[in-house]
Formats: C-alpha cells, structure tokens, sequence
C-alpha cells in the first residue's frame, strides 16, 4: 500500500472537484471546498442541492464518481473499511433525523460508539456518558426511549452520541431542520459551546440562515451542485448575484 | 415535421424498451448485489472484534421467541400424521418443511422489516458513522443465530410432533410411549437424523442471509420497510423450498 499523501498541515478537510451523481441525476458538479482546523463552516443552499450528500461523502458513506476527499491530509475516497473507520473515530456525524437507534435507550445510544471503540472500564464508560448528556442537558432522560422523548431532545442526543469519541472534526446536518426557534437557537448555543471548549472543525448543512450566522466562521452558498459563493456573511450580503439576494432577503 | 425535445425521445426509447429486458437487469443486479453482500459478511464474521453480546442477544430474540410457534406447528403435524397415516416417527421430521417455512415467515419477517427500518431512518448509516460495521453488528449475528437456531427449533418441533403423536394414538389404540418410540425410531439410522439436521441449518443460513441483505438495502420510507420484509419472507421461503429439493438429492447421494 502507498503511504498517505499529505497535504498543508492546517487544512482540517479539503474537498477538490467532487462530483457525484445518483443515476441519471447530476447532484454535485465539482466541489471545492477547504476547512480550517477549528473553522465551521456553514454550507447553505436550497432542498435537494446536494448538501447532506457532501457530508456523507466526506464521512465516507457514501462513494464520489470523482474528485478528492482529505480529511486531516489523508485521502478517504477509495480506503477500504478498516481505515476508513480509523478516520472515521475522529469524526462525528449529527443526522438530520438524529438517527437514535430506537431499540436502545439514551444512555445505550451514547454508550454504543464508547463500547465498540473499546478502552474504557464500564464505570469510566457510564462517566463518560453521565458526562456528555450532561453537557446536552439531557442527564435525567437516560432510560427513555428515543420515541419518548422530542425533536429536539433527539436531537441533543445524537449530538451527544456525536461526541462520544471526542472527534476533531464535527458533521451537522440540517441540526436546526423542524425544531421550533427557541430549541432550534438551543441546539445554535450548544454548537457554539462545543466549539469553545474543544476547538471542533464543523461543517453545518442548513437552510436556517439564522442559524448559519450564529454557528460559522464561514459561509458557503450552493447552487445546482457547485459552490456559487463562499466567505463571511458580509461578503455574501455584497455579492450582486440575483440568486444570492434572493436567498439572503429570506432572513431580512 | 414535428420535432421531439431530447428528453421525450430517451423517454419515447425507455417506452419502447421491452419489460422483460429490466427485469432481467434487475435480477441479475439483485444478485450481484448479494454476492458483495455475501463477501462482506464474510470478512466480518472471521475478522475482530466479534459481538458476542449481540449474538446472545439474537439467539434468544430468535430462538425463544419462535419456539411456542413452532412447538405448536410441529405438535399439529404429529397428530394429523398419527390420525391419517400412522406414519413412522423417523419419516415425520424428514419430511415436513413447515418448521422451517414457519420460521422462515416469523424471523425473516421480523430481520426484515427491523433492519428496513433501520435503514430507512439512517441508523444503519449512523452504525457506519460511529466506525461501526453493521455487517459484524447486524447481520452477521443475526445470520449466526439463524444458523444455530433452526436445528434446535426444528427439533424441539419434531420432539412436540412426537409427543402428541403418541398421545394421539394412545386416545384410540393405547401404546406405551416407550413402546411407541421404540416401535418408530426401530428402522432408524444416523442418516435419518444427522444429514437432515444439518439441513435446518442451511435453512437457516437462507433465512439469515436474505432476511439481511433485504433488509439492508431497503429504501424509500415505511413503503421500503414493506417491501423489504414482505420480499425477505418470499425470497426465503422460495429459496428454502429449492434447497431442500437439492440437499435431498444431495443426501441420498451421499448418506445413501
């Protein structure tokens, strides 16, 4: 096997010409896109422009016809599933729906990522736990079921089950979809917490622009499968693009 | 002239394309997409960390759970041979497929439309995320437990089949069980027993096999998980009745 190819030490993920069809349906026409080390990154756009594809491009579950995935320097598109999944305990997914698994409570759903990974006793384990649904706030919930409890609850579980192996790099997506605004504008609070206290890389999938303006360092406005416009919300609001306008008018 | 968009033509060819031919595509798609399946069970089955617990797990979820089903199915079966033929103890576990197609329509149904659900709200994909593999934590400890499971359960039905058999006829013609047994295991062989038991277990092999890779590759929402157990229940039951077609030339070849 050759040797990983490196890339600039600073570049957490970089996406290069990433394209990807499902049957006759083009859905990203070469992506370009670089995320710092402890940068987040909101990717906007509207439904069915392929946002969540990325993401689940870039966390490998899913396959490119073509184009460069890197994720701490490392080449992803191609690796068979051991090293894959090696990456992948650096990675965390939140799942539009949260994605629970509903036959497990809340404690074994955050538990289950800790016991695959092995390496801790089970009291370091169920602290572990107590710890990070704590910081979701959802320590009292943990013999419910995930049908027992909201939305928006699940949704600070999956986020807690997200950060269940202290990955480096964070993936959201649409973690605001079908929330109300006040819990939706909790889940924005516990973004920005996690980023303060352990420097994550995040890439935010939405359609809440809000949203996007809290979270990120940076935004990115996709259209028909590319990337039509990247940087800060002010470089997005002096863009003249009809289409930019339109999307940011939504929120004025 | 009338001139047609490009996208009316490929749909006017698409039309015109014979049904027979996607079908054909569609079934030799299915089973290339089960070969893959089956090399990645393979490597997930030999290879560590093994999931022991999930394994218990499945066992009693699958043997269990299907045992008063198939206890009372295989009782039923012994007092309608007792009542009709008077048929010979050894013969009635041989021939009845009806455990198995039983089980076959319980736990194929039941792996089937969990593991659809699965799939279809993302929490296979979320398995995949968390550097899990849902082929060592999923599958392949349910098709494990299938594989051990069908055997015992088969003989825990033909055991029922037995017992009522012989309460059966003892109400018309009073016969010592002792007596009875003896009477009907007097021609019996290893080959009657062994060759046919290790039958259920390729049955359930089937069972397992389908039930998950339907499952798994469900899609398209509560309508998916339909399809996905419903064809779990069909593809199994359709395969087992072959097999047993071939595994019984199969034995009398080599247990003759």
């Amino acid at each position: 096997m050759t040797a990983p190819m490196k890339t600039k030490a600073d570049a957490a993920i970089q996406v290069k010409t990433l394209r990807k069809s499902f049957g006759k349906q083009r859905v990203l026409n070469g992506i370009d896109l670089e995320v710092a080390k402890g940068e987040t990154l909101s990717v906007l756009g509207r439904s069915g422009t392929g946002k969540s594809v990325l993401l689940k491009l870039i966390i490998g579950l899913e396959q490119p016809d073509s184009g460069s995935i890197r994720v701490h320097g490392q080449e992803i598109t191609g690796l068979t599933r051991q090293p894959l999944n090696e990456i992948r305990k650096t990675m965390g997914f939140l799942f539009q729906n949260s994605a629970l698994y509903d036959s497990l409570t809340v404690e074994q759903n955050v538990a289950f990522p800790l016991e695959r990974a092995g390496g801790l006793s089970n009291p370091e384990r169920k602290k572990r736990v107590r710890e990070l649904l704590a910081t979701v706030g959802m320590e009292k919930d943990l013999d419910k079921l995930p049908g027992q409890i909201s939305g928006g609850m699940q949704k600070r579980v999956g986020l807690a089950r997200a950060l269940a192996l202290s990955p480096a790099i964070l993936l959201f997506d649409e973690p605001t979809t079908g929330l109300d605004p006040i819990t939706a504008s909790e889940i924005d609070a516990l973004i920005l917490k996690m980023q303060k206290e352990t420097n994550l890389t995040s890439i935010v999938v939405t359609h809440d622009l809000p949203s996007a303006r809290t979270v990120s360092d940076r935004l990115a406005l996709m259209r028909d499968g590319e990337i039509l416009i990247e940087g800060s919300f002010k470089d997005l609001q002096a863009s003249k693009d009809e289409f930019v306008v339109q999307f940011l008018s939504r929120d004025s | 002239m009338v001139s047609f968009p490009a996208a009316d033509l490929s749909g006017a060819r698409k039309a015109t394309q014979p049904a027979s031919t996607d079908f054909l595509v569609r079934f030799f798609e299915w089973f290339g997409d089960l070969g893959l399946f089956c090399s990645h069970l393979l490597r997930a089955v030999f290879l560590p960390p093994y999931e022991f617990r999930e394994f218990a797990h499945q066992l009693d979820e699958l043997g269990s759970k299907s045992l008063p089903l198939v206890a009372l199915a295989g009782a039923a079966t012994g007092v309608v041979l007792s009542l009709e033929t008077h048929d010979s103890l050894v013969s009635f576990g041989a021939k009845s497929l009806l455990p198995e197609l039983l089980v076959s329509g319980r736990v194929a149904a039941g792996i089937g439309a969990e593991l659809g659900a699965m799939k279809v709200t993302e929490q296979i994909d979320a398995m995949e995320a968390s550097a899990v593999d849902p082929y060592k934590y999923l599958a392949a400890t349910r098709i494990l437990a299938c594989v051990l499971m069908l055997p015992l359960l088969t003989l825990a039905a033909d055991f029922c089949g037995i017992f009522l058999g012989w309460i059966t006829t003892t109400l018309t013609d009073p016969i010592s069980l002792r007596l009875f047994i003896e009477h009907g295991f007097k021609e019996a062989t290893f080959n009657d027993f062994l060759p046919p038991t290790f039958k259920t277990a390729v049955f359930g092999l089937i069972i397992g096999v389908v039930a998950c890779f339907q499952g798994m590759r469900a899609h398209g929402g509560t309508e998916g998980v339909e399809r996905a157990a419903t064809s779990a229940v069909v593809i199994s039951s359709l395969f087992i009745i072959l097999a047993d077609v071939l595994l019984v030339r199969l034995i009398q070849v080599f247990f003759p």
